[in-house]
């Protein structure tokens, strides 16, 4: 038995969480003594909807375990790994392999995400019911990194996986529009005499397929929003009754394309980094409800993909460990929100999304998966971190709030700031 | 300065510096003994990974006339991707002895990244990256205005106008930059499709017709170098109309003032962008542009490379 003593609830309540197995088997006052935590928050363990975990394919960027460690370290006790692997995870094998790598791991709940088409190229379909029904039952599908772009077979894809109670998580990135794109398209971008990546390319597909998924009755999921243009749509499609779901990543809420000024390619990344008046969009999507969760978009590059010329430098940036601190900045330093709101965003609404269980809530007879953070906190991001990678945008910048312990299935993943070997 | 991979890194007065210097300098390349001990020992590399023969040359000259060792390395535009790392190459060719790598590459902002990565210790002089600048061209373009305008040291109420495919113009953004921070005005006019108006924001006016730019009565007309695969499909319906509309054809050259100069980066396309007419006439000043190159380089190398130990 665990007890932790004197935790502070997303309600604001000071309570005991009593843990037995599993479980947790108690959330109030308990005499039983047990681990003092007084100062910290108790939160439902954070999920990921967006992770990149590179194995199998690129173990040089990141292995499950790896990336495990990196999501456990943040407070995460469950990540959805996105498909874009080699081979693709487009078949009933692959997905379980990862799976059982994530098992493997012990150190959280690894939930493959299916390729909606063969090899993410986008014509035909890939195994979405093998998957569906094989031993890591899928039940998110995404060909994040590339755009589902044809409308019909988006439209196909939305119908069949709506058939299998699932979601299609999708990359809104118009590729004519884009192609050859390394940054925002603006002022900057002409000055810069990089090619644009223009709002409408996101904003055009998300109307598209939320229009599709209003004809087909099926629910959509948008990966990384990135444009305030991308808000109203989401906000528009909310308001017809449309199934539509919205993500946002920690970077797109915190940083600007006036870092790409640098040409260093640790601030490269697709989508890339907008204007201020576009985070500002998001982050005010995020505490009214219209973007619904954050996404981490983990995306590890070994060192040789970022330590070149900005055009030839691979899209992306990690994330595991500074999202919860982006997520407080956002909603509680400024004073916008508050930690229920946090644990939605977090935690409750990704799970809902990937039709994950046992996460995303702290409560009696459910599985122990919660992390303990001290809010007060400050801390120096550094690039290396539990990541195999070390592209990291946040490096140097102060941030606030540390994780202290993560608990996944009763057992620290964390404990006290440290990573259990797994 | 240890660098010159932007016009953002100058401000007036060291632009002018430069000027003034190139004005010295230039003094050398009419005298029967056209060279300078100032870089003696010294090493220039001319890192090129893009084919330019002109402005190859024009440094390896700039260079030989400051005494320096110059090193010509042609990279194959297609080694930026499969071969060698430009980590490496740059790395490789310090450890020769390269005091400078005067570097011209297809990608823009390799010059700033070679520059500021930590890669290698020694100066990096920007000769075209990308789109994005080419700040040595735009020092000879001010300084052939300064001479020919007789303007003293800035170009103060100078107005430029400059014409063509400004958007995959790395001649037009340097040039935007430092002849604004000199004090002109400078006009930008092409087709909208090759002029977007997030042009504005760096300092200068747009226009989208040539005949209402020419009304304005410019001081100068630099006519740009159409790259003629992209006048045609999704840019501009062909090359015929883009001629028809953005030539300095033999009627617009009619509409110049008696002092305005011409200007080219060249090497023009005669017919299509610049009629022989415009292009032989005295008031163009295209081979001053090609004297003031040299004397612009030769005062960036010795500004970069003479201060140092």
């Amino acid at each position: 038995m665990q007890v932790f003593k004197g935790v502070l609830l997303a309600s604001g309540e000071t309570t005991d969480i009593t843990v037995e197995g599993s479980q947790v088997t108690k959330v109030g006052k308990t005499t039983e003594s047990g681990l003092d935590c007084s100062g910290l928050m108790a939160l439902p363990g954070f999920v990921d909807l967006h992770t990149h975990l590179r194995q199998p394919g690129y173990e040089a960027s990141e292995t499950v375990l790896s990336g495990s460690r990196s999501g456990a370290a943040g407070g995460y006790t469950a990540l959805f790994a996105m498909a874009n692997s080699d081979p693709v995870a487009d078949t009933a094998s692959v997905v379980e392999q990862v799976m059982k790598l994530g098992e493997e791991a012990g150190l959280l709940e690894v939930r493959p995400i299916g390729a909606v088409t063969k090899g993410l190229a986008g014509t035909e379909l890939s195994a979405l019911g093998l998957m569906a029904n094989s031993k890591a039952k899928v039940k998110v599908f995404s060909d994040d990194g590339h755009c589902v772009h044809d409308p019909l077979v988006m439209q196909r894809a939305l119908t069949y996986v709506k058939g299998l109670g699932a979601v299609i998580a999708q990359h809104a990135q118009e590729p004519r529009l884009t192609e050859g794109s390394q940054m925002n398209s603006g002022e900057l971008s002409t000055e810069l005499g990089l090619k644009g990546w223009p709002s409408v390319a996101e904003e055009s597909i998300i109307a598209r397929d939320a229009l599709l998924a209003e004809q087909v009755g099926a629910r959509l999921h948008i990966c990384h929003l990135t444009t305030a243009g991308a808000v109203d749509v989401v906000r528009w499609a909310k308001a017809r009754g449309i199934q539509i779901t919205a993500e946002v990543t920690p970077h797109h809420l915190m940083l600007t394309e006036d870092l790409v000024r640098s040409y260093d390619p640790v601030y490269k990344v697709n989508p890339p980094l907008r204007r201020t008046e576009d985070t500002l969009a998001l982050r005010e999507g995020l505490i009214d409800g219209t973007i619904d969760i954050i996404g981490t978009d983990h995306a590890p590059h070994s060192s040789e993909k970022k330590d070149c010329e900005w055009e030839q430098a691979a899209f992306g940036m990690v994330g595991l460990e500074h999202a919860a601190s982006v997520a407080q900045e956002v909603l509680i330093e400024s004073g916008a929100s508050d930690w229920k709101r946090f644990t939605e965003v977090m935690s409750s609404k990704p799970a809902e999304i990937g039709s994950l269980e046992g996460h995303g809530t702290i409560a009696e007879g459910q599985p122990a998966n919660l992390v303990l953070l001290d809010p007060a906190a400050s801390r120096t991001v550094t690039a290396v971190t539990h990541s195999l990678s070390h592209n990291n945008p946040f490096a140097g910048r102060e941030l606030k709030g540390r994780v202290v312990h993560t608990v996944f299935r009763g057992k620290f993943s964390v404990k006290d700031g440290k990573v259990k070997n797994a | 300065m240890k660098h010159l991979t932007s016009i953002r890194e100058l401000d007036t007065g060291s632009a002018i510096a430069i000027l003034d210097n190139a004005d010295e300098l230039g003094a050398v390349n009419s005298r029967e003994v056209k060279k300078l001990p100032a870089l003696r020992g010294k090493t220039v590399v001319n890192l090129f990974y893009e084919n330019s023969t002109r402005t190859r040359i024009s440094f390896e000259i700039a260079a030989k006339r400051l005494s320096a060792d110059v090193i010509n390395f042609a990279a194959a535009t297609s080694s930026v991707s499969k071969g060698e790392s430009l980590k490496d190459t740059a790395q490789t060719l310090e450890a020769l002895g390269a005091d400078a790598i005067v570097i011209r590459h297809p990608m823009s902002g390799a010059a700033q990244t070679l520059a500021t990565k930590g890669w290698i210790s020694g100066s990096v002089v920007n000769a075209g990256d990308g789109s994005h600048e080419h700040p040595t061209q735009a020092l000879l373009d001010a300084l052939t205005i300064r001479q020919i305008k007789k303007s003293g040291n800035d170009l103060a109420g100078i107005k430029v106008l400059i014409v063509g495919d400004i958007q995959h113009s790395r001649v037009a953004r340097s040039n935007v930059l430092l002849l604004s921070l000199l004090g002109a005005e400078v006009t930008l006019a092409g087709p909208e499709t090759l002029l977007p108006k997030t042009f504005a924001a760096m300092g200068c006016k747009i226009s989208h017709s040539f005949e209402e730019a020419l009304a304005e009565k410019p001081d100068v007309v630099m006519m740009l170098r159409v790259q003629r695969e992209r006048m045609q499909g999704t840019f501009f319906p062909s090359e015929r109309e883009y001629a028809a509309k953005w030539s300095l054809s033999g009627e617009r050259f009619k509409m110049l003032g008696n002092q305005t100069i011409i200007l080219h980066p060249g090497p023009m396309n005669r017919g299509f962008e610049i009629s022989n007419e415009a292009a032989d006439d005295p008031r163009s000043a295209v081979l001053t542009q090609v004297r003031n190159g040299l004397s612009v380089r030769m005062a960036v190398l010795y500004k970069l490379m003479a201060g140092e130990g």
